[in-house]
């Protein structure tokens, strides 16, 4: 049986169910990136005067700074990903997939030299208030990115060109709703990167 | 003739893409450069975020098509921005009634 809506838009909410779906998953992801950055907030007004900014200054900005630019192009070639499907370019839609996941391992890469070089200097979640809520706002985040990837690469296998030759509407579909997730990915890091780094 | 016709629209959208890629590196740099000013901490913290919100609305605004989106997502955005702020909020209020003189208060920001 196919499932319904996935291609054709309901009459009712003028949408494909999957991406009502997926807007609603991500208004629950708001709520929840959305606690911790409150959370941030006060524990920041209740720590010592300059103590964040001092802890602030132990990360690296320009690691952060490339990682936003690397984050910023894997939503450029995901929705590109996504454009080449409409312009039914499926060869050009691999390529811009693949360009999407390298981004992905960049930035998990560049993370991973950022989280070993704080464990080296013996800084972990619990040496202090800036620390715990960092490691737990990029923390969470990077299973974000991990699970994207998870699903990018499932896009990527020969599967997908299966799908797309099978029902080329519905993977179009897919893709874009995908990409709403990796977008959303992309803003919560806008937001991490001036508060975690810079102020 | 409609394959062309959706072609050429879509290309029009990847023009915009790019330049959108473009203004969001910029918006980065700015972003950084911004830190290096000398600035109070809440005027930092004000500065930050306001050019947060333009990348913001930049990516949600073109890469997930919110500006030509159907009336039901702006629907729960909007709510889901509403209770956000009560979210924030409601703890705000309860600290402020706890610290005494909101004036104060302010300051450690």
């Amino acid at each position: 049986m196919d499932i319904p809506y996935v291609v054709e838009e309901r009459e009712d909410t003028g949408l494909i169910n999957s991406k009502l779906g997926i807007w609603i998953f991500l208004a629950s992801e708001v709520m929840l990136f959305g606690g911790l950055f409150s959370a941030y907030i006060f524990l920041r007004m209740a720590a010592l005067p300059g103590d964040f900014e001092r802890w602030a200054s132990e990360l690296s900005v320009p690691m952060a700074t490339v990682n936003t630019v690397v984050l910023i192009s894997s939503s450029v070639s995901m929705v590109m990903a996504w454009a080449s499907l409409k312009m039914k370019d499926f060869s050009k839609y691999k390529m811009y997939l693949g360009i999407t996941i390298f981004c992905s391992f960049v930035f998990l890469t560049i993370k991973y030299f950022e989280y070993s070089g704080k464990f080296a200097h013996d800084i972990y979640p619990s040496s202090n208030t800036f620390m715990a809520i960092y490691f737990t706002l990029t923390g969470l985040h990077v299973l974000h990115i991990i699970g994207g990837v998870v699903v990018m690469l499932y896009f990527y296998l020969p599967i997908s060109h299966k799908m797309w030759d099978k029902q080329p509407e519905q993977f179009t579909n897919r893709i874009e709703v995908f990409g709403l997730y990796w977008h959303f990915v992309d803003l919560v890091w806008i937001f991490l990167f001036p508060v975690l780094y810079l102020l | 003739m409609s394959d062309n016709h959706d072609t050429a629209s879509m290309q029009d959208h990847i023009r915009v893409y790019l330049m959108v890629f473009g203004a969001l590196g910029v918006l980065t740099v700015v972003t950084v450069l911004a830190s290096y000013l000398n600035l109070s901490t809440s005027e930092g913290i004000f500065l930050a975020l306001i050019i947060a919100s333009v990348k913001a609305s930049l990516v949600l605004g073109y890469f997930m098509h919110l500006i030509t989106e159907r009336k039901m997502i702006i629907w729960i955005l909007l709510m889901t921005v509403f209770f956000f702020f009560i979210m924030i909020f409601l703890p705000l209020i309860s600290n402020i009634d706890h610290a005494g003189d909101p004036a104060q208060w302010w300051k450690v920001l």
